[in-house]
């Protein structure tokens, strides 16, 4: 017969101190997982969110991000007549030939610089990307030093507000307007008109990139597969939503040095709980033998103190997630290796988070409960009473 | 028996209990440990003397910009400067993309890159070889030895920012203080290969001739280029590597909030176990008053005992921290971050000062409570 779950409760609450302290303490270890987990899920969805599955970037062959592309302008008419591609409403193809550059801009808070990306587009590029929403002023005109910044540039920089302007390159670039585009990595860069940003970065007569949308998913990747197959271009095409699935190992180093700190905070709490456990199994040893004797077998004897450790380390984890809550939806930026710039992403606590920092919770709750209960389960019912 | 004999046979009287405590006080502080070294290793450590005596200057606008090489002959006119050498990150793939096949490679003029970076060692008839092959390279000792690489070997290095593949014969092997997982080649293999990278450089190194003259060099440089249309920004080595450190995020904030979190655990966990040991022995308490023990005393007997454990823990924590730290500096594969770290004396003497702390602060209130306790009270307490 198995011991009411109520008597655990009973007890871990007899001992308020001791119970909170030992939650506590596993909560603390929860509350860095939870932290990372949400910044890894959050920068997985600011990269994932990026990419439109009917556009099909294209780069010259062999590079790995639009930053160490180029290819020569005389390929782009040949793109632009690939069959797949959808026409906007004057019936031209919707194409956009585009150069990314990085440029360092100082922090609002003054905590140093950092390297944003610049984005030249062709007026299509705008029209392939419809989630990018302009929020405060225009989009740039075509052949004026004019720049549109993104949401999280506008915050988190000085002088990225319209009107404002902005020194970098050859000069000063007039600040038009402002684009959202849900929190993906576009947000984190500047956009302005193609010709003028190779114009002053010295790159005229090629693109570092050129993204085409296609009618529909299946033409997408035909038009990839195009693209990569013609041997004359010496190009290739990725589809957008590929080539952002890559860039989120850019949380490569989060991941890692995460992974380990949770892991050893974990062992850390671990042997805590198994302490707060056996303490709970040594006051109680005269309850046990008398359990044992109304007759509790050893098998529920052993369920119960497990499952008294559960409990313990599910309120530790309830503590855990309810602390990181203050903090969810807090954005901070990251280098992002492939662009060498940085990409601006918010903390993002998920179901999926949630129930893995329970999970978390759970195993050392496990690891600190069953050699307690194990030695509880195994008194011996006469020295027990005797004690 | 004496007092510290007291102390130690009671800090260890329930033998599990103390041996737990200890271990999760050891992981705990490992970890601290760790992040501790970190810390210092990325903000505080200035750098060997010889480091201290470098500048990088790179494009005003990024990295991602490269200037002109006739930068070079003009940066030898500034007073102070003593060699200039210009390097191209590559950025190719060896093998294939996995991070632990990642290493850097430079393109430099192997007649003077040595005069620059005077504490890597390479034996001169290597260097005169390297010098002979444009198409040689010499790589760091460390790395020769992850891929088993000897003088005359060929190692192919697939480009991504450059259309090109690099074929190199290996020339020379040299050994850097730290290890830096570097190649360094000809600069002029990829020059010849692909017609944009000629007569560009993506930064120079310069040695400069007195610490002193270090910030001057930078000032004069970015000032001689200022109005140039490719501006530059000069920095010492140490401020150019902070700067990759600063890219990832607020890791200063990281650190901190991981160490705070680490701390506080631990104090948790301490304070634990003190309360129930030292509640388990109420009645000794009211014995040993009995024996004439003073109030002080008593707390002064219980918090040192809490000492003691967190000591122990301490000491066990940065042992392992400092093999650990040793182990991941010298391994391939973790990138640049490691490379070199390790845990310096202060760094370990005040990580053991705080596990001391914790085992201060954990006690005071039990022991407190315990040493305020009337002897009757005492006596009559059933466990």
């Amino acid at each position: 017969m198995a011991i009411p779950i109520s008597y655990n409760i009973r007890n871990l609450k007899l001992r308020k101190g001791l119970t909170i302290m030992t939650a506590l303490g596993i909560a603390l270890t929860v509350t860095t997982a939870v932290f990372l987990m949400a910044l890894l899920a959050g920068l997985k969805k600011a990269f994932m969110a990026s990419g439109d599955p009917i556009n099909v970037l294209v780069m010259r062959k062999g590079s790995t991000a639009e930053l160490s592309g180029g290819f020569d302008a005389n390929l782009f008419p040949t793109l632009r007549t690939l069959p797949g591609i959808a026409k906007d409403a004057q019936g031209d193809p919707i194409a956009s030939g585009e150069w990314v550059v990085v440029v360092v801009l100082p922090r609002k808070d003054g905590t140093g610089e950092v390297n944003v990306s610049v984005r030249g587009l062709m007026p299509a590029g705008l029209t392939l990307r419809p989630n990018a929403k302009l929020v405060e002023g225009r989009w740039f005109t075509p052949g004026q030093r004019e720049i549109v910044v993104g949401n999280s540039i506008h915050k988190r920089f000085s002088g990225a507000n319209v009107g404002d302007t902005m020194d970098f390159a050859k000069g000063q670039w007039k600040v038009v307007g402002v684009f959202d585009s849900g929190g993906t990595a576009y947000d984190s860069e500047l956009w302005g008109d193609v010709n003028q940003v190779a114009a002053d970065f010295d790159r005229q007569g090629g693109f570092a990139s050129a993204y085409l949308r296609a009618t529909d998913p299946v033409a997408a990747d035909a038009l990839k597969h195009r693209v990569s197959d013609d041997q004359r271009l010496k190009l290739e095409g990725t589809l957008e939503t590929e080539y952002y699935e890559k860039q989120t190992s850019s949380g490569g180093p989060i991941k890692f040095i995460g992974t380990f700190v949770a892991i050893i905070m974990a062992i850390g709490s671990s042997f805590a709980a198994m302490n707060t456990m056996y303490a709970a199994v040594a006051y109680r040893s005269k309850e046990i033998a008398t359990l044992r004797i109304i007759g509790f077998s050893r098998p529920s004897i052993l369920t119960s103190f497990v499952i008294e450790a559960l409990l313990l380390s599910l309120l530790g984890a309830i503590v855990g997630i309810v602390l990181i809550l203050p903090f969810n939806g807090m954005s901070t930026g990251i280098g992002n290796q492939l662009t060498f710039s940085e990409t601006v992403f918010s903390l993002h606590l998920t179901w999926g988070v949630a129930l893995a920092a329970v999970i978390f919770a759970m195993i050392m709750g496990l690891l600190g409960g069953f050699a307690p209960a194990w030695h509880a389960a195994r008194q011996d019912i006469l020295t027990s009473l005797r004690a | 028996m004496t007092l510290t004999r007291f102390v130690t046979k009671s800090a260890f009287r329930n033998k599990r209990r103390s041996l737990l405590t200890v271990l999760s006080i050891t992981f705990s502080l490992l970890l601290l440990t760790l992040m501790m070294t970190i810390w210092h290793s990325f903000y505080l450590d200035k750098g060997s003397t010889q480091s201290a005596l470098r500048l990088i200057t790179r494009h005003r606008v990024s990295l991602t910009e490269s200037m002109p090489i006739y930068y070079r002959e003009k940066m030898r006119t500034v007073p102070g400067v003593v060699a200039v050498a210009p390097t191209q990150w590559f950025g190719g793939l060896y093998k294939d993309d996995k991070p632990e096949n990642f290493f850097a490679q430079f393109g430099t003029d192997p007649a003077e890159i040595f005069n620059v970076v005077k504490d890597f060692k390479i034996p001169d008839d290597q260097l005169a070889a390297w010098q002979r092959d444009q198409a040689g390279c010499v790589v760091d000792s460390e790395l020769a030895k992850k891929y088993g690489w000897k003088i005359g070997d060929r190692i192919v290095v697939k480009g991504t920012i450059f259309p090109v593949d690099l074929e190199l014969t290996i020339r020379g092997i040299f050994t850097a203080p730290q290890p830096t997982i570097t190649v360094y080649f000809n600069y002029k293999y990829v020059e010849e290969a692909v017609p944009f990278a000629k007569g560009h450089a993506g930064t120079f190194n310069i040695l400069a001739d007195s610490p002193e003259d270090v910030p001057k060099i930078a000032a004069a440089i970015d000032a001689m280029f200022h109005n140039s249309p490719e501006p530059t920004k000069t920095e010492t080595e140490k401020a150019f590597q902070l700067g990759f450190i600063n890219s990832l995020g607020n890791v200063k904030a990281f650190i901190l909030s991981i160490c705070f979190a680490v701390v506080f655990a631990t104090l948790l966990v301490s304070a634990n176990t003190m309360a129930m040991s030292i509640r388990e022995r109420t009645r000794e308490v009211a014995v040993l008053k009995t024996l004439g023990f003073t109030r002080q005393s008593i707390l002064g007997l219980y918090v040192s005992e809490s000492i003691t454990v967190a000591l122990v823990g301490g000491v066990l924590g940065c042992l392992l921290a400092i093999g650990l730290v040793s182990a991941m500096a010298k391994a391939p594969g973790m990138g640049f971050f490691f490379l070199g770290m390790q845990v310096t004396i202060p760094t370990f003497l005040l990580a053991i000062f705080v596990a001391g702390m914790v085992g201060f602060l954990s006690a005071i209130l039990p022991a407190y409570h315990a040493a305020k306790l009337s002897i009757v009270e005492g006596l009559r307490h059933i466990g």
